[in-house]
């Protein structure tokens, strides 16, 4: 079984990485990107029977940094 | 005096750290992450720069998570100095045993270069060879040494007096001007410049000295 893990930083967090891109997309002539967030998405294989709790808890201590980011979890 | 240095795969500045310490007398020992309990009776811990693991996730994720790294925790909690430059400033947030996050510098760019700083309190183990408002030249060199911390924790380091060095002429878009922290006991130092690169007349400046001896002249006495 499958995880997909994507990890975003919150709202309200300056996404400088972002911002970048969106500059260069304007560069290119992609006029009307009012914003861009960059995240990552993390798959992971897991044993069957792994629960979501059990990522939840992975997500928690290590995949994403709670201070500043959100998670979502897609088992499938 | 004995002081403990953590090496990570990717640590670069470990033995810069280790000259620091010993250039005010401190014997050293080199510690391994992969190592699960410090060396007896240490004085103090250094988590030394550099890019541990590559800073593949975030960066001092991967480190916060090793085994020496929960016997640093622990050692921490029982009130033992714990210090960290650079990558160590980011292990030690990641820990938890210091708060607040280091982001993407607000530049995007990697900034190296000789930074000022200026002392916010000589009231630590870590900066109590400086006055408050002395102001010393260290060198930085980060890509990810944006502190980054909401209006309340900025308002507790300051009412706390736990800001130990803001930069004059912000490098790099920290909330506040800050450069490095202290933990609520005051044990745990974190700052993104580098101390252990201006220690010696070669170094170009001897002004980060005044860590190594502060801790020296506190360790002396007790």
């Amino acid at each position: 079984m499958k995880a997909r893990v994507h990890i975003m930083l919150k709202n309200g967090v300056l996404d400088p990485q972002g911002e970048a891109i969106r500059h260069a997309l304007g560069t290119l002539g992609f006029s009307g990107v009012n914003g861009v967030r960059q995240g990552k998405v993390i798959e992971l294989e897991l044993a069957d029977g792994t629960t979501e709790a059990t990522v939840k808890e992975m997500c928690e201590k290590l995949l994403a940094n709670t201070v500043i980011e959100s998670y979502t979890i897609e088992m499938s | 005096m004995k002081a403990a240095v953590i090496v990570f795969p990717g640590s670069n500045c470990d033995r810069d750290l280790a000259e620091g310490f010993r250039q005010e007398g401190f014997d050293v020992s080199m510690v391994w992450h992969k190592d699960t309990s410090l060396p007896q009776g240490m004085d103090v811990i250094g988590i030394p720069g550099g890019f541990s693991f590559g800073d593949y996730l975030r960066c001092g994720a991967i480190a916060a998570q090793s085994p020496i790294c929960r016997a640093v925790v622990d050692y921490a909690h029982k009130g033992g100095h714990v210090l960290g430059f650079c990558n160590g400033f980011q292990v030690l947030c990641e820990t938890g045993l210091l708060p607040g996050v280091l982001m993407r510098n607000a530049g995007l760019k990697f900034v190296c270069r000789q930074q000022v700083l200026r002392v916010e309190t000589a009231d630590s183990p870590f900066t109590n060879a400086y006055s408050k408002g002395d102001e010393v030249t260290v060198p930085i060199a980060h890509h990810d040494g944006n502190f980054s911390a909401d209006a309340d924790l900025v308002a507790r380091l300051r009412g706390e007096d736990r800001v130990a060095f803001s930069y004059v002429g912000n490098p790099n878009g920290s909330t506040g001007d800050i450069a490095g922290i202290l933990s609520e006991n005051r044990r745990v130092l974190g700052m993104m410049p580098h101390p252990e690169r201006a220690c010696e007349p070669a170094h170009g400046g001897t002004d980060g000295q005044g860590v190594f001896k502060s801790l020296a002249g506190i360790l002396a006495l007790a």
